[in-house]
């Protein structure tokens, strides 16, 4: 199976591998996947009071074409709205790094791992909202 | 091989998969190369030289194969590889015998040959029990005693697994098998040469072997059938009649004389050889493990082949760790590597959890590995665990103390 180049940058050079403080308001986390499938991403953002992403994270257990669609997200979703960052379609992620038929699995994981991370930033928002008042 | 390569990429990888297949030996194919152009002839033509020089080397083969094994020549049936062998022992006796007794002893982790050939026994009214094997890999005697019942006419347990390289007790398994008057046959692919093979004091009565899996070409095999007591079995290949009217068709000379050598070759080498694997093996292992913590061994340390390691590192994905170790050939018994998102089905029959069967390579040493390979390997090898390690949340959550299987994972 040939790779392409891109997904083999992302994969031998990941951008944002790490984590925040999972505990901090401003940081939504999701994690998807499962051991058993042999993926599990962990996507972290870090979003500022106007709702947008200044940084995201991640980390990722899976085959090269799932840390590649990892390390792709945190890039595209830095400086984009919450909103904006939901609309990123696992399409996209699979024709940027051409991920072969058998992987585009990975790139749906991806998808849902930003959904999950904006899903939980958003219900923490909630949380505190109710504590204030 | 001439040339020794001491610098490996990944357009020319170190070779470590020696379970999939061997290089052919050189000195096999200095042999094998007088019969392509110039002894060129049929080995069953009867009426000229070029006939006689061709059969006489076929039968020079024969005698070989069989010493390795304790056999007579007379019993060495020439086939196209293991798979053909094991088809032919499974569906060849199983047909033969059908009218008399229906049930067949197999084990869950045998090749897929073998586990498909008994799905197609099944469709044709045979009865077919698959033992279970324990953690370390091997199967239970009294599982097996209490398999067998007066239908069983064959027991198919495989001498030595493709993927974790335990050895099942066979010589233990032909005892049971020869007192209650039931066929045995073992697919020898990966034992034939490795290990000491005698089908006498194994009471072994068909075994498979396979040609590229001893430093003989590919498309040559062998099933040995038992003459005393007489196996029969009904041939799936029509014809000529050759090879005692078991397997027609017309035998490849220079493959047969390349399978001869090899197993020349394996019966003065072998114990060497399995000294030298032993250390390399060994050294492989400690290398890992002197580096590396939460690494694995799949199957039995002391019931294995020597050139064999089959090894989970936790918490890192096998095919992920593969495309970073894109430099060596190995093997993973991760689900991604085929189309199925299942992982390996051996792995599992030893109760390996999924998430620790996805992150599994095989290694596999063989003849032409050296130190040096081994030690620039096992530093590629921990170099990308440790990076991905740091990558992987698992491994995050367990150095946090957190228990993976506490989480809910969602399926997908």
């Amino acid at each position: 199976m040939a790779y392409s180049d891109k997904l083999l940058d992302h994969y031998e050079n990941p951008r944002n591998v790490g984590a925040f403080d999972k505990d901090d308001d401003g940081v939504g986390t999701g994690l998807v996947g499962a051991p058993a499938c042999g993926d599990v991403m962990k996507l972290q953002i870090k979003v500022d009071a106007d709702g947008i992403i200044e940084d995201a994270k991640f980390k990722t257990f899976g085959c090269g074409s799932a840390i590649a669609s990892s390390s792709l997200v945190t890039e595209w979703v830095k400086g984009k709205s919450i909103d904006e960052a939901v609309e990123i379609k696992n399409t996209d992620i699979a024709t940027e790094l051409a991920l072969p038929p058998v992987k585009i699995h990975c790139s749906v994981l991806a998808e849902d791992a930003i959904k999950a991370a904006v899903s939980d930033y958003k219900s923490k928002r909630a949380e505190t909202t109710k504590a204030a008042e | 091989m001439s040339t020794r390569q001491t610098s490996w990429n990944k357009d020319k990888p170190l070779y470590l998969d020696y379970q999939a297949t061997t290089p052919t030996d050189p000195r096999v194919v200095e042999k094998m190369l007088p019969y392509f152009s110039e002894k060129f002839g049929n080995p069953h033509s009867r009426t000229h030289h070029y006939g006689w020089e061709a059969e006489d080397a076929v039968e020079v083969a024969r005698a070989q194969i069989a010493s390795l094994i304790g056999a007579s020549p007379k019993e060495i049936i020439f086939t196209s590889g293991a798979t053909e062998s094991n088809n032919l022992a499974l569906k060849g006796v199983g047909r033969f015998y059908k009218d008399r007794k229906n049930h067949i002893i197999t084990c869950v982790t045998e090749h897929k040959c073998v586990l498909d050939s008994c799905r197609h026994l099944e469709m044709e009214g045979f009865d077919v029990t698959y033992l279970p094997v324990q953690q370390n890999g091997l199967i239970n005697l009294s599982d097996l005693a209490a398999a067998m019942t007066d239908q069983t006419a064959l027991v198919s347990i495989m001498a030595v697994n493709n993927e974790i390289g335990v050895i099942q007790p066979i010589a233990e398994i032909g005892k049971m098998c020869r007192q209650r008057k039931i066929f045995f046959h073992t697919d020898g692919a990966q034992a034939v040469g490795k290990i000491p093979i005698n089908v006498d004091d194994m009471n072994i009565d068909l075994m498979s072997i396979s040609g590229h899996k001893l430093y003989a070409p590919m498309g040559i095999g062998v099933l040995y059938v038992r003459r005393r007591p007489r196996v029969r079995l009904v041939a799936m290949i029509n014809g000529g009649g050759q090879e005692r009217g078991m397997r027609s068709g017309t035998l490849p000379t220079p493959l047969c004389v390349g399978m001869g050598e090899a197993c020349a070759i394996a019966e003065k080498e072998m114990a060497a050889e399995t000294e030298r694997l032993k250390m390399l093996r060994d050294r492989f292992h400690d290398g890992i493990n002197g580096r590396l913590s939460e690494v694995y061994l799949n199957g039995d340390l002391e019931h294995r082949i020597p050139g064999n390691l089959n090894l989970s590192f936790a918490y890192v994905e096998g095919e992920g760790l593969m495309m970073g170790v894109n430099d060596l050939a190995v093997s993973s018994g991760s689900a991604c590597t085929s189309a199925s998102l299942e992982p390996s089905y051996v792995l599992r029959a030893l109760g390996v959890e999924e998430e620790l069967a996805h992150t599994s390579l095989r290694i596999g040493l063989g003849r032409f590995t050296t130190e040096q390979e081994v030690d620039y390997a096992v530093e590629k090898i921990c170099f990308e665990v440790e990076r991905l390690r740091q990558m992987s949340p698992l491994w995050e959550m367990a150095q946090d103390g957190i228990d993976i299987k506490s989480i809910e994972w969602a399926d997908h």
